[in-house]
């Protein structure tokens, strides 16, 4: 009989409770299987007991790297709702802090990454040009991790100073393009830990339904951003990277670029920003009615539907996270590798468990 | 003998290592305490490092509003840790569940499972905020800070403190 060796839910390499059973001969896997729910603190039940103020606070708390994702969604569902008209200039800032959160999201991402391949010179480069996203978030929001930036109808804060965001994007791409890039991409010891490891077939990625870099780094070319533009990214130029090795290098290499071109968008984004208001006036209530919603998050595509029936509390608010579809992958990625990659495969995927779970 | 006793206290003020478990957090708290580690804030060079087996650690940091699938998994892990241990809260959530009280899935907060000795208040507390919550964890651990009173109904782990 096969041994079968659980990792978790506490596991020292991870950040959040999970467990994945692996059953191996010898060092490879033969299969996996995979618990998840140890977060699940029952944020959509929550969220139909709590006003929409509240539910703007509380879905903010889903999850603590792409939390303005959420606000977003949530906000852009009831302006969709309520037909809430939201000025350019707050479209604007969405866009320019949705992208800063793809910033930090896709460095702690490869910071968590080189610390897996054991590369810890990398991890500490990474996370302090990481530094340097969340002194852009925190000077645009006052706050480094939950923004509270979105309403329904606009943002809370305006940008009052978009020579410190310009100066601090233009250093992140320098050192993206001229640093991480090139360590990334030659270095031996991230060529042999990444190269050919946790292979996702275009087919199988279709088969899954995998979302986001996940899917981009297996040749698919889908970005929501693109395909169903939203707020103001019609009107911006930027390229989506793709890539068609489907492994965990051809991850690493998609979200390096895709660093570069949130760079870009926020750049463009602060030349074309227009003055005026940043958000409508006080709304009274939120009519009944349905909308769905769904954006490009950094883990790629959130989906959210809001059912309200005229009361003070929504009667539905459904969360479907790029995570959710792309934790099936998991499995089929770690069958045939050795049992010392599974870590790096589990979090090539940029696994987000809080979000999972919700 | 009291001489190897000072050294021990000197080794738990000085090198304090830390075991961080996940209870049910969003990752805002979990990803500011791995920033600590990281080149602005530096807490290494304090003595205090992360720790991956809880075997090792002296502090206990939790996170998370103590989901009903973590609380078990939490006092198991609680009871690995070696006597004398500190459980630091890091964060709102295991202080008073934050936005999650009420919430059917979650038994938290964190005082009805564990006896907490410190409290980093924020939702997620900055950087520096953990350093001093660590820090004075620390001084409790070296017996330079009284432990706070906790009642009787929480766990003990493995052979009481």
């Amino acid at each position: 009989m096969s041994p079968v060796i659980p990792l978790g839910p506490f596991h020292p390499a991870l950040e959040e409770p999970y467990k994945v059973e692996v059953t191996t001969t010898g060092e490879t896997i033969t299969d996996a299987e995979i618990t998840v729910g140890f977060n699940f603190r029952g944020i959509e039940w929550l969220a139909e007991r709590k006003t929409y103020t509240q539910d703007i606070a509380l879905l903010e708390r889903v999850c603590g790297i792409c939390s303005n994702v959420h606000t977003l969604m949530f906000c852009r569902a009831v302006e969709k709702i309520a037909d809430l008209e939201v000025p350019a200039r707050a479209k604007f800032i969405r866009v320019i802090v949705a992208e800063a959160e793809r910033l930090h999201s896709h460095l702690l991402w490869a910071g968590v990454a080189c610390n897996l391949i054991g590369f810890e010179t990398l991890f500490m480069t990474c996370f302090s040009l990481r530094e340097q996203v969340m002194d852009v978030l925190e000077g645009i929001s006052g706050n480094r991790v939950n923004y509270a930036m979105n309403r329904p109808g606009g943002v809370n804060r305006d940008i009052t100073d978009p020579a410190s965001i310009l100066d601090a994007v233009r250093t992140i791409a320098d050192v993206t393009a001229k640093q991480l890039i090139p360590v990334m991409t030659t270095d031996r010891t991230v060529r042999a830990r990444c190269s050919g490891v946790g292979i996702l077939t275009r087919e199988d990625a279709i088969a899954y339904g995998a979302v986001g870099p996940m899917a981009r780094a297996s040749g698919l070319a889908t970005d929501i951003r693109k395909s169903a533009p939203y707020l103001v990214y019609d009107q911006l130029t930027f390229d989506v990277p793709v890539r068609s090795e489907g492994d965990v290098f051809a991850r690493i290499v998609v979200r390096a670029l895709e660093i570069l071109e949130s760079c870009k968008i926020i750049e463009q984004a602060i030349d074309m920003m227009p003055a005026g208001p940043i958000a409508g006036g006080l709304f009274l209530a939120v009519p009944a009615g349905e909308a769905a919603i769904r954006i490009e998050a950094p883990r790629g595509e959130v989906v959210y539907y809001m059912e309200s029936n005229g009361t003070d509390m929504p009667a539905r608010v459904r969360v479907r996270t790029p995570t959710f579809a792309n934790m099936p992958t998991v499995r089929v990625m770690a069958i045939g590798q050795g049992l010392s990659d599974l870590g790096l495969i589990q979090a090539s995927i940029d696994p987000c468990y809080s979000c999972n779970d919700r | 003998m009291s001489m190897l006793k000072s050294l021990m206290n000197t080794a738990r003020r000085r090198s304090p290592w830390l075991f961080h478990a996940n209870a049910g957090s969003c990752n805002g708290c979990d990803i500011e305490l791995v920033t600590c580690l990281t080149p602005r804030y530096d807490v290494e060079q304090l003595g205090i490092r992360l720790e991956a087996s809880p075997r090792h650690a002296d502090i206990i940091v939790v996170s998370g509003p103590v989901t009903r699938t973590t609380c078990e998994a939490l006092e198991t892990v609680y009871g690995q840790v070696p006597n004398p241990k500190v459980v630091v809260a890091l964060g709102s959530c295991p202080a008073t569940c934050n936005v999650f009280a009420g919430s059917p899935t979650v038994v938290g907060p964190l005082d009805r499972i564990l006896p907490v000795d410190v409290y980093v208040p924020g939702c997620p507390p900055r950087p520096d905020a953990i350093i001093a919550g660590i820090a004075e964890a620390a001084a409790i651990l070296a017996g330079d800070k009284p432990r706070p009173v906790h009642n009787s109904s929480q766990t003990s782990g493995e052979g009481g403190r």
